[in-house]
């Protein structure tokens, strides 16, 4: 698999200060596939994300993307290789309209990843066309998940990072996301999806790796994990 | 009537440039979170260069190429001080970058007296606009017409500039978060240097539009700076219409303050600040600045192992032995770096473990020395009432300062201490019947048994080192470990039950105390008192001393104190172009260092002892 991988994750291990957080975490992600990153809370899927992102100054190990050594690039220059980010805690610009969020986001096309125009996002997310010109800072929490995915896409990204999508919203708005999923992954696109629940994972991941304590324990399909009882007992069940 | 409107519309013109030197500040804060102290210097190069293409090029369009060439000479330098300094400092600790910039104002200083002389410089009045119109039977001049409008037209430029274009958008987006900004494919690095470009370009222009309007000298860098900041903190930092709001309402406190209370003009603005700080955090548009992301608590600080007290006690030994060899003059030095080792030292416990910044601790050293000199002066009491009353009424003073400092924080902390100072300077300026004024307070001697130069030099060193054991048992008692606790995460501190504030309040007086006795100290060793014991300056050197020595570390303003002292005083003074020597000593330093000299040493023998 790893031959035509899009990312490949080698031997990742991240520190905050003295806290060593990452112990050597490997994995990968195809082209055009949904990876979900399972685990509970603190085993460092965020810190996974954030290191691939670029975003952890003390990391090490070896990352690829798309052939590419990205180990040691700084935030932007990762983003502009076609890889995008949305992290957790959504992070709106609270100060700027729902249309400036998104120009922030704006990167020209590339030939290998599916182009993305505001109206084509307003489709994958009819509620935001309505707010246009609304702040960022008053808008509901599933409105805002709704722009930050939307504000990373018109990054015309080949693979991203989604930190816990379904975190606190509404089971409405939790099966929009899943839809959007699917869409995206439809469209070609590849997703590193960092995820609690079961579920939401099952719904829209091909495959699984789960982490605890900073290292991989599991990685197979996505189906297999769901009907593999002691699996889910061992590495999810809080 | 027709004269307060007179005065109204002087007011406006004034606001004008204000405006202009303050929004730049503001917009270079609000992406960068530098705090530019070297803002003044732009707008000090942009009124020298402007100048002097009008003078040699005297025409119209020398007059207003000066203008254009004044602002882009500011933009420019301030682009290459992005690149060539702040850019390898962003991710020191935030207070480096201004301990660079005010490097960068001292080694401005220097460059502009070697470029154009000691003399001040007499513009050209502006061509065209030289006359005046009469409205409502009241003489105005045409310029301050002119400015009156331009404020508002560069207002509303930035703000087309920020709402309209693409570039203006990333800026508003940095200035909220800029991880998020660059995992979204944005250079930072080319922005902040466009910023620093716009920030400058704005302090430039507004000091070459003031050449019409008063000399060019080399005192107005600090001015301007000190002005700009209250603008910009007054109006909220980041916000550009904060900074216009409150440019029209300094601009006219200055207008009319002169008119209704002559005799407090200077205090008046920095009450206006208190008050506005006090009712409204963050200024008067500002928004809570959102905490940094991912911030790490500051290194933990342990007791320094036993060589290091027997080192010191010898240190202390070594000194205690120095008038066996030592003349007076070089007794004089010790007494007055000590001095500054305990003033340095007070303002460490503010700054390092109480993660409060102060732009004003002057407030504290100088109300001690003015409490030993109005003792002596007024009561006729010597040495042994006076040097008492300088940690109590310092004290005083701070436990009545710091009740308001401690309800903000970060930059707007630093601007509240600030005003403290400056309002206390201004008494102690202007109330010359019991201060002296200008001329201070003068022969306040030790008498006695301290006569003696060596005498009150071992008393020096005496206190000096009690005072500093004194200040470390207070960062190693539990009452320490809170105030960090406090400092590191405030709502976790605030979860178990502590009460940060009051700590940090605690913390506040106890620093002014230190500061009092080491302003009472320098009171007597100097024999005199006046009020540049209170002012910006003596805060700044505090401010340098702390962090060249490395805020994270107890010896450190110590070695800051000595390592500064001595450069100034000692051998700079003989040096001509003394500041820019400093100056770029301060700035090699910080590039060096970045952790501050011990901090650097610490972290070097740590790692060594690590491995």
């Amino acid at each position: 698999m790893t031959g035509d991988a899009l990312l490949v994750v080698d031997d990742l291990h991240a520190f905050y200060g003295r806290a060593h957080i990452l112990h050597g975490v490997s994995l990968s992600v195809a082209a055009g596939e949904v990876v979900a990153l399972m685990g509970r809370n603190g085993a460092g899927k965020s810190t996974t994300l954030r290191a691939i992102m670029g975003l952890v100054e003390d990391r090490r190990g070896r990352i690829t993307f798309a052939g590419q050594d990205i180990s040691r690039l700084s935030p932007h220059r990762i983003a502009r290789l076609g890889l995008g980010y949305v992290p957790e805690d959504r992070r709106i610009f609270a100060g700027l309209t729902v249309l400036e969020n998104l120009e922030v986001g704006r990167r020209p096309p590339r030939p290998d990843a599916p182009a993305w125009t505001v109206e084509r996002l307003f489709d994958l997310f009819p509620n935001l066309a309505e707010m246009r010109n609304r702040p960022g800072g008053r808008m509901s929490g599933g409105e805002q998940q709704m722009l930050t995915i939307a504000r990373t896409l018109m990054g015309n990204p080949r693979l991203i990072l989604l930190d816990e999508p379904s975190e606190g919203l509404a089971p409405r708005i939790v099966e929009m996301m899943a839809d959007a999923i699917a869409t995206v992954k439809r469209e070609g696109l590849a997703v590193l999806l960092c995820e609690q629940s079961l579920p939401f994972a099952g719904l829209v991941a091909d495959r699984a790796v789960v982490i605890a304590l900073g290292s991989v324990r599991h990685t197979g399909w996505m189906g297999d994990l769901m009907a593999d009882e002691g699996a889910r007992q061992a590495y999810l069940a809080v | 009537m027709s004269f307060l409107l007179a005065q109204f519309l002087s007011g406006l013109a004034q606001a004008s440039s204000l405006f202009l030197v303050a929004s730049g500040l503001s917009i270079i804060f609000g992406v960068t979170r530098i705090v530019n102290f070297a803002h003044g210097s732009f707008y000090m190069i942009g009124a020298y260069a402007a100048c002097w293409v009008a003078l040699t090029v005297d025409s119209a369009a020398g007059f207003w190429g000066g203008i254009a060439a004044g602002a882009l000479a500011a933009g420019i330098l301030g682009a290459v001080m992005e690149r060539g300094l702040l850019r390898r400092l962003y991710r020191s600790p935030e207070l480096f970058q201004l301990l660079a910039t005010f490097g960068v104002v001292l080694v401005v200083q220097d460059a502009v007296l070697a470029l154009w002389g000691p003399e001040d410089l007499l513009g050209p009045r502006a061509p065209g606009l030289t006359g005046r119109v009469r409205l409502w039977g009241q003489p105005v001049p045409l310029y301050d017409l002119f400015l009156m409008v331009l404020g508002p037209v560069v207002f509303a430029g930035l703000w087309l500039l920020f709402h309209k274009t693409r570039w203006g958008v990333l800026v508003r987006a940095a200035t909220e978060d800029r991880e998020m900004t660059a995992a979204l494919g944005v250079n930072q690095s080319h922005l902040f240097t466009a910023v620093l470009f716009l920030g400058c370009l704005l302090a430039g222009l507004g000091g070459a539009l003031q050449i019409p309007r008063g000399s060019v000298n080399l005192h107005m860098d600090m001015a301007m700076v000190v002005e700009a900041f209250v603008v910009v903190v007054v109006g909220g930092l980041g916000s550009v219409g904060g900074a216009f709001l409150a440019a029209l309402l300094i601009g006219q406190l200055q207008a009319f303050g002169i008119l209704i209370f002559p005799e407090i003009t200077l205090v008046l603005v920095f009450l206006v600040m208190a008050v506005v700080l006090v009712l409204r955090p963050y200024g008067l548009l500002g928004r809570p600045p959102v905490e940094a992301r991912g911030g790490e608590a500051g290194p933990v600080l342990r007791p320094a192992p036993p060589w290091a007290g027997w080192m010191a006690a010898g240190g202390v030994a070594a000194l205690a032995c120095a008038p066996l060899v030592a003349g007076d003059y070089a007794l004089l030095v010790l007494t007055e770096t000590l001095i500054l080792v305990l003033f340095a030292a007070s303002l460490h416990l503010l700054m390092g473990p109480g993660g409060m910044v102060s732009f004003g601790h002057a407030a504290w050293f100088g109300l001690g020395a003015y409490a030993a000199a109005l003792v002596f002066r007024h009561l006729g009491l010597g040495l042994a009432v006076g040097l008492p009353a300088a940690p109590l009424l310092a004290a005083a003073g701070a436990l009545v300062a710091g009740w308001f400092c401690v309800r903000l924080s970060g930059v707007y902390l630093a601007m509240l201490t600030l005003a403290f100072a400056q309002i206390l300077w201004s008494v102690a300026f202007q109330w010359t019947a019991v201060t002296g004024g200008d001329n201070g307070i003068l022969g306040v001697w030790p008498g006695g048994p301290f006569a003696a130069r060596w005498a009150y030099y071992e008393l020096t060193l005496a206190l000096v080192v009690a005072g500093v054991v004194a200040l470390r048992r207070v960062v190693f008692a539990p009452f320490g470990w809170t105030l960090r606790a406090g400092r590191d995460s405030p709502l976790r501190a605030e979860a178990l039950g502590i009460d940060v504030r009051r700590h940090q309040w605690m913390a506040f007086t106890a620093a002014g105390a230190f500061a009092g006795l080491a302003g009472g100290l320098d009171a007597f060793a100097k024999g005199s008192v006046f009020p540049t014991h209170l002012d910006i300056s003596t805060s700044v050197d505090g401010l340098v001393m702390v962090l060249l020595g490395g805020v994270q570390t107890l010896a450190g303003p110590l070695v800051g104190a000595v390592v500064f002292h001595g450069l100034e005083t000692e051998m700079l003074r003989h040096v001509p172009y003394w500041r820019a020597v400093l100056g770029g000593i301060i700035i090699v330093l910080v590039l060096a260092f970045p952790q501050g000299i011990v901090g650097a040493l610490s972290h070097r023998f740590g790692r060594s002892r690590d491995s």
